[in-house]
């Protein structure tokens, strides 16, 4: 067993987790945050997409103890009570989603996306960065559409 | 998943101390070995975790030598200004591995390490004379793969770091597979202040990554696609499966090394 502490959407937690616990466990099982999904749990379909010190990372194919010591960011963090965050309602208002599954994943996958390119983006450069992140029901056109709403948004904020 | 214990050490010294006190794998970004430990092709008691050891980062240029430590990942790699501008197609061959989650976690000592016969460093390691340095000694790239997912590393053996011999120019050519996304046949062709030219395949080869020797002879002669008319690969040295045959790979792993020679100095991806 190991005593994993991380921050959690600003929220210290500690838990003690078996050493193979991985982050996406901790999260939804220790934490029952389970707004980050496993979809296919072989780092491949970007269900599990969560911030770890600011970068995006797989949840599935890292260790809680990896992750230890940590600041971690979910789907849950990202808006501040009950008004949606600038991608979840572009994700809304482009109909970026239907089942909903692959969704919080990738948001947090484009709220990277949209950091490194400092807002920045065109069409082809998200539909590169989705290489991670499968969806089985939109065929991606809204959800590109969807990022690049929110990443104008953001550049417009920066003026 | 299998039980195992974690480890975190600080130094070279206690992470071979604790692999040689039992069964032990390393693990950096983990995005080989936690996948065969799911898939039960791995159960180590020990996972060793390399990233906080600070002999292990770091990337700087000098005297003609690119030195990047092994726990830099992907995106490190891809994004450090010091590589773009020695060897652009090294960052460019980075920034193509995976996808961008991947390539914040993966890192370059891992993949060659684990020496996939369809992983990208390799190619570039063998092109660009690299050296790769251990806890123990240093190796020559043309030493160090030695076959399928084999290296010249002994048991309990940590690479710390590795250096590219900076080229005048340097190609990166792949050509993807459309559903897993590793490479399908995919070259780096570097070329030399000395006139010498050094041309590797990888994700072809039924032996794993390979120099292309006779190429390289026909590129140092004149340095244009149209020198490797009439040279071709041999399909009896390619991979044969589901994704192509030995014969395709053969024609394929020649497009790329002619592509790689036609966009030299940038990485180009395939599809």
């Amino acid at each position: 067993m190991t005593s994993v502490q991380l921050t959690v959407n600003g929220k210290l937690s500690t838990a003690e987790v078996d050493d193979q616990t991985l982050l996406v466990e901790f999260l939804r099982d220790k934490l029952r945050l389970t707004g980050t999904h496993v979809g296919c749990d072989t780092s491949q379909c970007g269900a599990c997409v969560v911030h770890v010190d600011g970068l995006a990372v797989k949840s599935c194919t890292m260790l809680a103890a990896q992750a230890n010591g940590a600041s971690v960011l979910t789907i849950e963090g990202l808006s501040g009570g009950d008004e949606l965050h600038p991608l979840q309602a572009a994700f809304r208002k482009h109909h970026g989603l239907q089942c909903g599954y692959c969704t919080p994943g990738m948001i947090m996958c484009a709220l990277d996306m949209i950091r490194r390119h400092d807002g920045k983006l065109d069409a082809t450069t998200v539909r590169e960065e989705l290489e991670g992140n499968i969806c089985r029901c939109t065929g991606y056109q809204n959800i590109v559409a969807a990022i690049l709403d929110a990443a104008a948004a953001t550049r417009a904020l920066q003026v | 998943m299998h039980p195992t214990t974690y480890h975190r050490p600080l130094t070279l010294k206690a992470a071979a101390a604790i692999h040689a006190a039992g069964d032990s794998a390393y693990i950096a970004g983990g995005h080989t070995i936690l996948p065969a430990i799911k898939q039960r092709l791995a159960a180590p008691e020990n996972l060793i975790d390399l990233r906080h050891i600070p002999e292990l980062t770091g990337i700087h240029a000098e005297g003609g030598l690119l030195s990047i430590g092994a726990a830099m990942s992907h995106a490190h790699v891809a994004a450090s200004a010091v590589v773009r501008s020695a060897i652009p197609a090294l960052a460019g061959l980075a920034g193509s591995i995976g996808d961008p989650m991947v390539r914040h976690l993966g890192t370059i000592g891992g993949s060659v390490a684990n020496n996939d016969p369809a992983a990208d460093y390799p190619s570039a390691l063998l092109a660009l004379g690299a050296t790769v340095f251990t806890d123990r000694r240093s190796l020559k790239a043309d030493d160090f793969f030695t076959g399928l997912y084999a290296s010249a590393l002994d048991a309990g053996e940590i690479v710390t770091r590795i250096t590219f011999s900076v080229p005048v120019s340097a190609g990166y050519a792949k050509f993807r597979n459309p559903a897993s996304r590793y490479a399908m046949a995919a070259a780096f062709v570097a070329r030399f202040a000395d006139g010498s030219v050094r041309a590797a395949v990888t994700g072809a080869g039924n032996r794993g990554v390979f120099r292309a020797t006779a190429m390289e002879a026909a590129l140092r002669q004149s340095f244009s696609t149209d020198a490797l008319r009439g040279l071709a690969f041999e399909a009896g040295d390619m991979m044969s499966d589901i994704h192509g045959s030995a014969e395709y790979r053969a024609h394929l792993a020649k497009v790329m090394v002619q592509r790689a020679v036609q966009f030299t100095g940038e990485a180009r991806i395939f599809k």
